[in-house]
C-alpha cells in the first residue's frame, strides 16, 4: 500500500498593506517625474 | 484579472517604464501579499510593515523611472533585496539587532524564508528519514557504501574514492547507481516520500 505523507493544507489568510499606502505610490508614480541634466538626476512631482 | 496572470514581470516593467502606469498597478497587486507579508514577518508591526513596502516601493518606482533597472527576469527578488535593507536600516536605526548588510557570506535568502518545522512536518520529516534510511539498505554493499559516505558524512569523491581503494570515477558511478536503483526501490514500494 503505497505510503503518502502530506501535511493538510491549513486556510491562511493573506496579508496585505493597507489600501491608502497603495493608493499613495500609484498617484505617487504618476506624479513623479525624472529628468537627467548634466549628468545628474532632478526628480520633480508634478501636481 | 486573467490578462496579468499571463502577462510576465519583465514584460510588464518594460511596459511601465514605458509610461504605463497601469502595469504597475498590476505588480504590486501581484507581489503584495509575499512582500507585505516577508515584511510583517520580520517587524511584527503592521505600521512599520506598511512603511517599509511603501518605501520600498518608492525606491522601486524611483529606479525604474529613472531607466536605472537591469532586468534580467528577477523583478520579486530585486524588490524583497530592497525590502530585506530597509527592514536591516529599521532595526539598526531602532538599535534593536546588528547590522548585517549584504555580502557574499551573507545572502537574503538565508533570512528570507522562515524554515522552522511545526511539530507535524518534523514528524513527517523524521519518519521519511527513516523510511529512507530503510531503503538504503536494500541496496547493493558497494553503491550502499559510497552513498552513506557522500550523503551522511559529507565526504567527498576523493576521501571516498581513497578510503574504498577505487578511482574517483568508480566512486562516482557507484553514486549514479545508488541513486538509480533507490529510485526503482522506491517505485517497487510505491513509495511516496514528500513533505
Amino acid at each position: 500500500m503505497a505510503k503518502i505523507y502530506s501535511k493538510k493544507n491549513l486556510v491562511t489568510t493573506k496579508m496585505k498593506p493597507k489600501k491608502e499606502v497603495i493608493s499613495f505610490l500609484l498617484n505617487y508614480s504618476k506624479a513623479l517625474h525624472l529628468i537627467k541634466v548634466d549628468g545628474k538626476k532632478i526628480e520633480f512631482i508634478a501636481n | 484579472m486573467i490578462a496579468d496572470i499571463q502577462i510576465p514581470d519583465a514584460l510588464l516593467v518594460q511596459d511601465y517604464v514605458a509610461g504605463n502606469e497601469e502595469a504597475l498597478a498590476t505588480l504590486i497587486k501581484r507581489h503584495e501579499s509575499k512582500i507585505y507579508g516577508f515584511i510583517y514577518s520580520k517587524v511584527s508591526d503592521r505600521d512599520v510593515a506598511n512603511d517599509i513596502f511603501q518605501d520600498t516601493f518608492i525606491k522601486v518606482i524611483k529606479t525604474l523611472k529613472s531607466n536605472s533597472y537591469n532586468e534580467e527576469g528577477k523583478f520579486l527578488p530585486w524588490v524583497m533585496r530592497i525590502a530585506h535593507n530597509l527592514i536591516i536600516d529599521y532595526f539598526r536605526k531602532n538599535k534593536k539587532m546588528p547590522l548585517h548588510r549584504e555580502t557574499e557570506e551573507f545572502s537574503i535568502f538565508s533570512i528570507m524564508t522562515d524554515d522552522t518545522l511545526t511539530i507535524e512536518n518534523q514528524l513527517i520529516a523524521n519518519q521519511v528519514e527513516l523510511d529512507i534510511r530503510k531503503l538504503i539498505e536494500e541496496l547493493p554493499d558497494d553503491q550502499k557504501e559510497v552513498l552513506i559516505m557522500r550523503m551522511y558524512k559529507d565526504m567527498s569523491f576523493k576521501e571516498i574514492s581513497e578510503i574504498t581503494g577505487v578511482s574517483i570515477n568508480t566512486s562516482l558511478g557507484r553514486m549514479r547507481y545508488a541513486l538509480m536503483n533507490l529510485r526503482k526501490v522506491i517505485d517497487k514500494h510505491q513509495i511516496i516520500l514528500t513533505n
